[in-house]
């Protein structure tokens, strides 16, 4: 069992509200990413759920369990920091046996633990070195390993890989999902990162100025964004968003098209603008246009594309790829993905 | 060119630290001569540094004349005890001040290291009183006493800047791991913060060794350390230079030793965290 409810969960530092009323299920078993820009209140509801920050108002739920006022240790879950806290003067063993150790569990069943965490890890032939003397992916093992040897009702990462260089953080990333699919327990993963989020989650919730915008599955909100944040914020490169005068009738202050959708032609399309920096990444190319009265619009194109610098390019985009935002931001939803279209309605 | 340069700045540097160097050891080194010398040589109108006959005349009568050991003994318990008793009341203190903040936490702070900045003096008649109504005077634990109110500050400053310097991330986790406060301090913090926790064991005990100006004051005969055992060389009879170097030898040798096998820790100490 690993459900988790947060019920008109609150936050406040002072008179700062870092966390608004919030609502939100966490199903058992499921793995959740929060995700959003910095001071977004992402960690911050995490170490809530921990119970390593008060919470103002609200409850936490816990398998059903009012786990509000409850102290970390009694939580039954396990966190996974961004710096690996690791103990630096203990051992790999003792480090992945100290949970174990706490809760007085006995020293030939902490052995069976450790060597199971340690080979699922890879982390056997570290057992006996200090943290210090470990890489930082080894060093992340660690922690994970003390974490899955208290068979927690779930595990609270926050942003576990950012300490990490690229290469290893897929790797890493991938790691996760495994374990993810070999524990089949409920994983709630913070991270600023949205490639992290779209390739681990079940479920996505995007978090803005201590809110949820939305949760959902990463496509739901890659195709259905509710709001341009989120719309802005899932994609990579971001979304472009181009505004456009107001006409009576037509609520649509600003259109939205991801780079990905956007189709060069030869003759006149949609946009006309002069092509400022490519960027070549091999299998795909990003080319930054610069459209008189639009601004710059970020288009990916194929990887061997012949584009110049300086060239004028035309642009259009297939009309169901378009999202439509009124004057708020939100989302235009008969427009953007609705049957009516305004051009098939005219 | 530049080559040219950096050697002659090197040069500069060295000689600079040389002339500093032999500045701050030249008392002590003249200090330590004084106490091979008969006292008519050490009071000599035309003093000489090495070439006089050297005597340990000074050391024996030292010796003979005064319960060196006693001293020293008292000299041990008393920084040693004010120092030990100093860290179990400053460990919690810096703990609550490092990982327990409030609004107030940084003035709290500012307000032990202002007690500091008062002339010892100044408190010299309500201290004397007290001492005397609660038979504390010329004790040895009437001196761990003081000396511990003396240094806390410090220490608890000292202790701060240390736990200050690990990552909070590291006790949450033990707290999410299932440890309490006292496993979170004993298992996790002090193990950690064991480099500083030393170094402050160490400065405090030679502050304590050296302070000179309550023990004259508390002490007489039963609970007087070393500082005590080299001020009683210098009476109204007059000073006898040769036996007061003694003596201040005897008394800072053991100090000396220490601090000489603790170098290292103590750097390493007073350094922690200057670089990550």
């Amino acid at each position: 069992m690993g459900s988790i409810t947060l019920k008109q969960v609150t936050k406040s530092f002072g008179d700062v509200n870092v966390i608004k009323p919030l609502d939100l299920e966490i199903r058992d078993g499921e793995f959740i990413v929060f995700v959003g820009p910095s001071g977004c209140g992402k960690s911050t509801l995490l170490r809530m759920i921990a119970g390593l920050e008060d919470t103002t108002s609200g409850t936490i739920e816990i398998d059903n369990q009012d786990a509000t006022d409850m102290p970390p240790a009694q939580r039954g879950l396990a966190m996974v920091f961004q710096s690996y806290a690791l103990y630096p003067h203990m051992s790999v063993r003792n480090n992945i046996a100290f949970p174990l150790k706490q809760a007085k569990v006995e020293p030939a069943i902490i052995e069976q633990k450790i060597e199971k965490a340690a080979k699922m890890l890879n982390l056997t032939d570290y057992l006996d070195r200090k943290p210090g003397q470990l890489s930082g992916g080894q060093r992340q093992r660690v922690a994970i390993g003390r974490a899955i040897v208290r068979q927690p009702s779930a595990f609270l990462f926050d942003e576990p890989l950012s300490n990490l260089d690229a290469s290893l953080r897929v790797n890493m990333r991938l790691e996760i999902s495994e374990l993810h699919k070999s524990l089949d327990t409920t994983m709630i993963y913070v991270t600023h990162d949205q490639v992290e989020a779209m390739t681990m989650a079940d479920r996505i919730a995007v978090f803005n100025g201590g809110i949820i915008e939305q949760v959902g599955t990463p496509l739901e909100l890659y195709q259905k964004p509710v709001n341009q944040f989120v719309a802005g914020f899932i994609g990579s490169p971001k979304m472009n968003f181009i505004s456009v005068d107001a006409k009576a009738g037509d609520p649509t202050c600003s259109l939205g098209v991801r780079p990905e959708h956007f189709k060069i032609t030869e003759e006149e399309g949609l946009w006309t603008g002069r092509v400022g920096v490519i960027e070549h990444l091999g299998s795909e190319t990003f080319l930054h246009v610069h459209v008189d009265g639009v601004g710059t619009l970020t288009v990916k194109a194929d990887g061997d594309c012949k584009v110049a610098y300086g060239d004028i390019i035309h642009l259009a985009a297939a009309e169901e790829k378009i999202m439509y935002f009124d004057k708020d931001g939100v989302t235009i939803p008969e427009l953007s993905w609705g049957e009516e279209h305004p051009s098939s309605a005219a | 060119m530049a080559i040219k340069d950096t050697n002659k700045s090197k040069l500069i540097y060295t000689l600079a630290a040389w002339t500093v160097s032999g500045m701050i050891f030249f008392p002590i080194l003249w200090t330590i001569i004084t106490s091979f010398k008969t006292e008519s040589e050490a009071i000599s109108a035309s003093p000489r540094l090495f070439m006089f006959d050297w005597t340990l005349e000074n050391y024996a009568e030292v010796l003979s004349r005064s319960p060196y050991f006693d001293h020293f003994m008292n000299s041990v318990v008393i920084s040693l005890g004010a120092s030990l008793l100093g860290l179990l009341i400053a460990i919690p203190a810096a703990w609550s001040m490092a990982f327990v903040q409030t609004k107030r936490t940084k003035n709290l702070l500012k307000w032990m290291l202002s007690t500091k900045m008062l002339p010892p003096v100044g408190v010299l008649i309500p201290i004397y009183l007290l001492f005397r109504d609660f038979g504390l005077l010329d004790t040895r634990i009437g001196l761990v006493i003081v000396m511990t109110l003396i240094n806390l500050p410090i220490m608890v400053w000292m202790l701060y800047t240390y736990f200050r310097e690990i990552p909070n991330e590291i006790l949450e986790a033990a707290r999410m791991d299932g440890a309490g406060i006292k496993q979170e301090i004993f298992q996790v913090l002090l193990p950690i913060a064991l480099p500083g926790i030393a170094s402050t064991l160490l400065l405090n005990v030679i502050l304590a060794w050296n302070e000179a100006f309550w023990t004259l004051i508390l002490t007489a005969a039963n609970a007087a350390p070393l500082t005590a055992f080299i001020a009683s060389y210098s009476s109204p009879e007059g000073l006898f230079y040769a036996k007061l170097s003694a003596a201040s030898v005897m008394a800072v040798v053991p100090i000396l030793i220490l601090g000489w096998f603790s170098q290292k820790q103590l750097v390493r100490g007073l350094s922690f965290g200057a670089v990550k």
